[in-house]
């Protein structure tokens, strides 16, 4: 099950699992994977989720409310992969719950699910050897934040770290939907350009159909997290019809029709 | 990670920089007040009936503690690096307050974050820092305290990077900042070592010092950290409890673990999720701890002990009525500790007490806490 994105701009959904509870987030992820979702990362929710913004934040909060954990997590992405077998899967967590199961012990669980790569919000590719090392014997992908901040010798260590695709944050911030996006992105994406083949997907603040099409224009993927979460947050009781609407309204700007599954 | 490479590289370059020590020094000695004294405690002493007990005054700081020894050195930085705007997360609010001093000395935009329970219990700080010209963030998400300013201090840094300086106070977060931090506030055991053989004549059996990011301990620990025979004893927060929520002490149950760029013990539960702390003294009520200090504890060169909500309290009166000082409650867990330790000592040994900071921002919890008035 490589990463593989089939349209562009390929289409990345964050949702962080548990809220409001793992019953729902199987349903919305599955629901987004029929609308036309090419990879799905699943979020783990952490207490203290210092990379995220007020959606994210309060989606953790709830999701931890009834101890959503990363073993929990990891047996949805099992279950979803059962149903899904084209879909991108990566695991989004911050390290410490990761370190605490034990990091080579979550590499083969994640393998074993089905996940194709991970990403640790806060594990810097400069600390990164013993994960890299787990993560390739257990053949998944890591993968990788590029800030607009990183000078170019670090999007280079990034770029030659990374697998799968590289993740291009959009602006120096956390996550949150944006009115607009800044021209740090299409700069970024340039830049990383010139040190890897790999797809380039850009997230953090895509939240319209529009948006999602500029970022067709200069990379090869987008990433919607907040606007996600905040669709899930504003229907309660058909997250996953809602969720779907939304995906189809993105997806709709891509060059290729979906898929279907 | 840019900007913690700029940080480390200007930092590297300072420690070199004749002129910024030079201005650093002379603005510890005119404007904050170093060297501060060591106080031998003589009723305290007699009390407690064993080892010579000295108290070093880092509570006669500018500000009422040790915290501006740091807050001036990276705030020299800040002008060197021409950023114009710092922010800072506060505990205790003595952090808070010697970052809107040291901003409204050299001119920068200040903004403090600092969590809503916190705010509440250390009422006096948050007037001192407005009143300084800073501008007071309250934090409502997780416990409402130090480590949710820090995630928030955290998250304005990420987003405003590249005009702000993050003035972090203590010994923890990312390099460079656990080493720069210890290296401002070493000039404490630097000036304890020579102030004791100059009392003395001799090195101190121990030296004790509360332990909640570790910066006082650090600072006073490192210039002995070579003389072995000096035992060092930082002291945690006990709290209410055993249980976990119910302190704050890392080594009492901490795991390895990384909380906010930091790989150090973290009080945690199984699955991972950072735990909520519990002490009466918002200053030490963090799950993590310095990594200097999980490694001195580790190697076995420093041990660490808790003391609980109330022997800190009660050290607080002790301390007030045997000596006229009044403690920070921070560092009345220190005091807490020789009052149990001293006695076991030998009369001929000497113990030195890092009084890190005073206690009138905690006025309010001692009323709520003591039967005085």
């Amino acid at each position: 099950m490589p990463l593989t994105f089939h349209r562009k701009p390929a289409l990345v959904v964050y949702v962080t699992c548990g809220d409001p509870n793992l019953v729902t987030t199987r349903e919305i992820i599955l629901a987004a994977i029929e609308a036309g979702a090419d990879v799905i990362e699943l979020g783990v929710p952490f207490s203290d989720p210092v990379a995220d913004g007020p959606v994210i934040q309060r989606a953790s909060e709830r999701a931890l409310k009834h101890f959503t954990s990363l073993g929990q997590v990891l047996t949805l992405a099992a279950e979803v992969r059962q149903h899904a077998q084209s879909t991108g899967l990566i695991i989004f967590s911050y390290l410490n719950p990761i370190l605490r199961m034990g990091m080579e012990k979550f590499c083969m669980v994640a393998r074993a699910a089905g996940a194709d790569g991970v990403l640790v919000t806060d594990l810097p590719v400069e600390e990164s050897g013993e994960y890299l090392r787990a993560m390739k014997s257990n053949d998944l992908s890591p993968v990788f934040l590029a800030a607009p901040t990183s000078p170019d010798d670090r999007l280079q260590m990034i770029a030659e770290a990374s697998r799968g695709f590289v993740y291009a944050v959009s602006r120096t911030g956390v996550t949150g939907a944006r009115q607009k996006l800044t021209d740090d992105a299409q700069k970024l994406v340039r830049r990383l350009r010139k040190y890897t083949k790999l797809p380039i997907a850009v997230g953090f603040g895509i939240s319209t159909a529009e948006q999602f099409a500029e970022v067709g224009k200069f990379a090869d993927a987008g990433v919607v997290g907040s606007a996600i979460v905040e669709t899930i947050e504003r229907n309660p009781g058909r997250e996953a019809v809602a969720v779907a609407e939304f995906v189809r309204k993105l997806t709709s700007v891509s060059h290729r029709p979906p898929v279907v599954s | 990670m840019a900007a913690l490479e700029e940080l480390e590289r200007e930092y590297n370059k300072a420690k070199l920089d004749r002129k910024f020590q030079q201005r650093l020094q002379e603005l510890l000695r005119t404007y904050a007040g170093r060297p501060t004294p060591l106080f031998f405690a003589q009723r305290l002493t007699q009390k407690l009936g064993g080892a010579r007990i000295y108290l070093k005054r880092e509570d006669l700081l500018h500000t009422g503690a040790h915290k501006i020894n740091n807050c001036l050195g990276q705030g020299l930085l800040v002008e060197r690096m021409g950023k114009h705007r710092v922010i800072a997360e506060t505990g205790a609010g003595q952090h808070g307050v010697a970052t809107a001093t040291v901003c409204a000395l050299l001119g920068f935009e200040c903004v403090v974050y600092m969590g809503t329970e916190d705010m509440r219990r250390q009422e006096l700080n948050v007037f001192r820092m407005r009143l300084l010209g800073a501008e007071v963030r309250g934090v409502e998400s997780g416990s409402r305290t130090l480590k949710d300013a820090i995630n928030e201090a955290m998250r304005d840094w990420v987003t405003n990077v590249r005009t702000t300086h993050y003035l972090l106070g203590s010994v923890l977060g990312a390099h460079p900042y656990p080493t720069m931090v210890r290296d401002f506030h070493r000039v404490i055991g630097r000036e304890a070592r020579a102030q004791i053989l100059k009392a003395e004549g001799k090195l101190p059996a121990a030296i004790i010092a509360c332990v909640g990011g570790g910066s006082n301990s650090i600072g006073i620990f490192y210039d002995f950290l070579k003389d072995k025979k000096v035992q060092l004893i930082g002291v945690e927060a006990g709290g209410r409890g055993e249980k976990l929520g119910d302190h704050a002490a890392r080594f009492r149950g901490g795991l390895p673990g990384v909380l906010q760029g930091t790989y150090s013990y973290v009080l945690q539960d199984g699955a991972g999720q950072i735990a909520t702390t519990h002490s009466v003294s918002a200053g030490l009520d963090y799950p993590s701890i310095g990594p200097e200090h999980a490694a001195l504890r580790d190697a076995g060169r420093a041990e660490y002990v808790p003391a609980s909500d109330a022997e800190a309290l009660e050290a607080t009166t002790l301390l007030a009525r045997t000596e006229g000082i009044i403690p920070a409650l921070e560092s009345a867990h220190a005091v807490a500790e020789v009052v149990k330790r001293a006695p076991r000592m030998k009369k001929s040994e000497v113990v030195i007490v890092n009084v890190s900071g005073r206690g009138d921002k905690d006025v309010r919890i001692l009323r709520e806490n003591l039967k005085i008035d």
